[in-house]
């Protein structure tokens, strides 16, 4: 069962479920409005904080600092956005959502390109060591980056990537994790498929870019959702290796803004920052949001 | 157009032979009809000339140019997949003109010939649209037209009808004998379904065991089945087979004998050759089944005229068959 088959598994019972819930006359009534208030008080308390952050970027520092916390918007909007847009606390936050911007691109499109290349060799030749490197990416999987933080770090170090794009992207493209769900996609392709193509006079690159990559297409853009905010919220790496404030991305520079000592913390542009983090993710969710689920449900076969 | 040549071709998995050496000559224009039960080898042999197994050792030769070392692609061939294969993601048009593309033909010319194609097929309305939008039989079209763009000079077909419902099946099958007149291509079509073989085939080849056992003309396997698997496997209800011993054999050699369901007759009891009882009769309209059982336990089928009076089951009978009619097998289970 490939990972794809479980989740659609796991969806198909909520699909069949709600045949009967809608010819059951009980639900139409009082339950729905339960049903509905329960979501509603859901989405209020997980959304409250948001509010909170949302309207403590809008208002002055002595607004914030006075209890009680005001719970609407004040009048300092363009203000704030413009003072953390554009000069921020340490580095400006523009600069910083840019590089986010480049870190979480390099790592997600990187990730899917490397592991789509390396789920075609080891679904689709046979050369000596095959499964030994199946096994090994496979077992990389149970590493966390933490675990091998210290020698990646040496390793960059002294290819002097310190600052830079390109040490911030590199330690974290190669993906098991991708990989194998790539493998188990291209297992399920029929090889019949390949053969036919060979018929056709594909050579194996050009069936790969001709037949395989479109036939992924949904599963690459669910993956992509994933692996960019997996390379947005990245934290730990980012702070180890950039000191230059020119390089900070917008998560580990967020943190720096908070007050060390006696230092003055200036929450409305803090807030702000937070709010502009948050903005790119959501935007990428919610406009692959069809074919995030597509990739995670459909079958095109 | 082309010949085809197998030289002696065997093919090994591992340790284990699965084709013992086949030779076969095609001639130019000619239906060969590969047929033969699961896992003796047919398939194989298909994806041998296809170039999609490596041959272990002998030669394939088409027009006389030795392909044993070719891609598929430089053999000019074009092959028809059992679960057809098309490209899901490609309209019926890409994936008829995949192959050309590929072989960078001109792009009016792809037009013209993919046009002409789905004309032959009637796919016309339907080039727009992709594969999951078709029907059984027209996903099998579009796979057929995705072979004759090509213009190869050999068609190959695994097993092509088998994922189609009975009734469909007929159809495609005339359409592809029809087809395959007036393209007037070479084709090799392996199938285990001995109807195909017996419509289709201008020579079919019996496969048993990864051997050939007989190639030649339909009806001329149907009437001189070389060996007991032959007769056995070709035409339905089977060939009956009785022990040589429960006559007075002509011959010291035989050692069964095979006597076809329609070349048998019903004899009252106590006369014919053999004494036998009736199990159950099947009326199938045009003609009725009767099955049954020889006073030495061995089963036996005759098939008589439906307009027959069909006897009941449970009384005695005897069997009765010409001397012409006789199929007599040795030992190895050739025929004497």
């Amino acid at each position: 069962m490939t990972a794809r088959d479980a989740l659609a598994a796991e969806t198909a019972p909520v699909n069949s479920a709600r045949i009967p819930a809608e010819g059951m006359v009980e639900k139409r009534g009082i339950g729905l409005w339960f049903t509905h208030a329960g979501l509603i008080l859901g989405v209020i308390v997980i959304f409250f904080p948001i509010w909170l952050a949302f309207v403590a970027s809008t208002v002055s520092q002595p607004e914030i600092v006075r209890p009680p916390m005001p719970l609407l918007p004040g009048d300092q909007f363009l203000e704030n956005y413009t003072k953390a847009l554009f000069s921020g606390v340490n580095a400006p936050v523009a600069w910083m959502l840019f590089n986010s911007l480049v870190m979480a691109l390099g790592i997600s499109l990187g990730k899917i390109v490397i592991s789509l290349l390396s789920a075609f060799a080891i679904v689709y030749f046979r050369f000596p060591g095959r499964k030994l490197f199946f096994w090994l990416i496979f077992l990389t999987l149970m590493l966390p980056v933490e675990v091998r933080i210290v020698p990646t770090y040496e390793v960059i170090a002294s290819f002097g990537m310190l600052n830079s794009y390109s040490g911030l992207i590199f330690p974290l493209i190669a993906s098991a994790t991708a990989t194998f769900l790539f493998r188990q996609f291209f297992m399920t392709v029929p090889d019949e498929l390949a053969e036919a193509a060979r018929v056709d006079g594909a050579r194996p690159m050009r069936f790969f870019w001709d037949i395989l990559l479109p036939m992924s297409r949904t599963n690459m853009a669910a993956l992509f959702v994933i692996l960019f905010i997996y390379g947005w919220n990245q934290y730990l790496w980012p702070l180890l290796i950039t000191t230059d404030p020119s390089m900070n991305t917008i998560v580990m520079g967020l943190k720096q803004m908070f007050p060390s000592g006696d230092d003055i913390a200036d929450w409305p542009v803090i807030m702000a920052t937070s709010i502009l983090a948050m903005i790119p993710p959501v935007i990428v969710v919610i406009s692959m949001q069809k074919l995030f689920i597509r990739g995670l449900v459909d079958s095109e076969k | 157009m082309a010949t085809l040549t197998l030289n002696q071709i065997r093919k090994t998995f591992g340790k284990t032979e699965v084709i013992h050496g086949v030779d076969i000559d095609v001639r130019d224009g000619e239906f060969i009809v590969i047929v033969g039960p699961s896992g003796c080898g047919k398939s194989t042999l298909l994806r041998m000339v296809a170039g999609l197994e490596t041959v272990t050792s002998g030669e394939i030769l088409i027009d006389d140019r030795r392909v044993n070392e070719e891609e598929p692609m430089d053999r000019d061939i074009a092959m028809v997949f059992q679960n057809y294969a098309l490209y899901p993601h490609m309209t019926v048009f890409d994936n008829m003109a995949y192959g050309l593309k590929i072989a960078k033909t001109p792009k009016s010319e792809i037009e013209d010939r993919v046009a002409t194609a789905a004309k032959m097929l009637q796919l016309e309305p339907y080039l727009a649209r992709k594969p999951r939008e078709l029907s059984g039989g027209q996903r099998q079209r579009v796979a057929m037209g995705r072979a004759i763009v090509r213009k190869p000079s050999l068609f190959l077909f695994d097993e092509p009808l088998s994922n189609l419902d009975a009734k469909l099946r007929v159809q495609m099958r005339l359409e592809i004998k029809d087809l395959q007149k007036q393209l007037g291509i070479t084709s090799l079509y392996v199938t285990h379904d001995q109807v195909e073989a017996m419509t289709l085939a201008d020579r079919m080849i019996v496969m048993n065991g990864g051997v050939a056992d007989q190639i030649g003309a339909p009806l001329e396997v149907y009437e001189n089945p070389a060996t007991e698997f032959v007769a056995g496997f070709i035409g339905s209800p089977a060939t009956n087979f009785l022990p040589a011993r429960l006559f007075s054999p002509r011959d010291a050699r035989i050692k069964t004998i095979g006597i076809r369901p329609e070349h048998a007759t019903l004899t009252t009891a106590g006369s014919g050759r053999l004494p036998a009882k009736i199990v159950f009769t099947e009326a199938l309209g045009a003609e009725t089944l009767l099955h049954l059982r020889l006073d030495t336990g061995e089963s036996f089928t005759i098939r008589q005229d439906g307009t027959a009076p069909v006897p009941t089951e449970g009384t005695a009978c005897g069997i009765d068959w010409p001397d012409s009619r006789e199929l007599d097998f040795d030992e190895a289970g050739k025929r004497l």
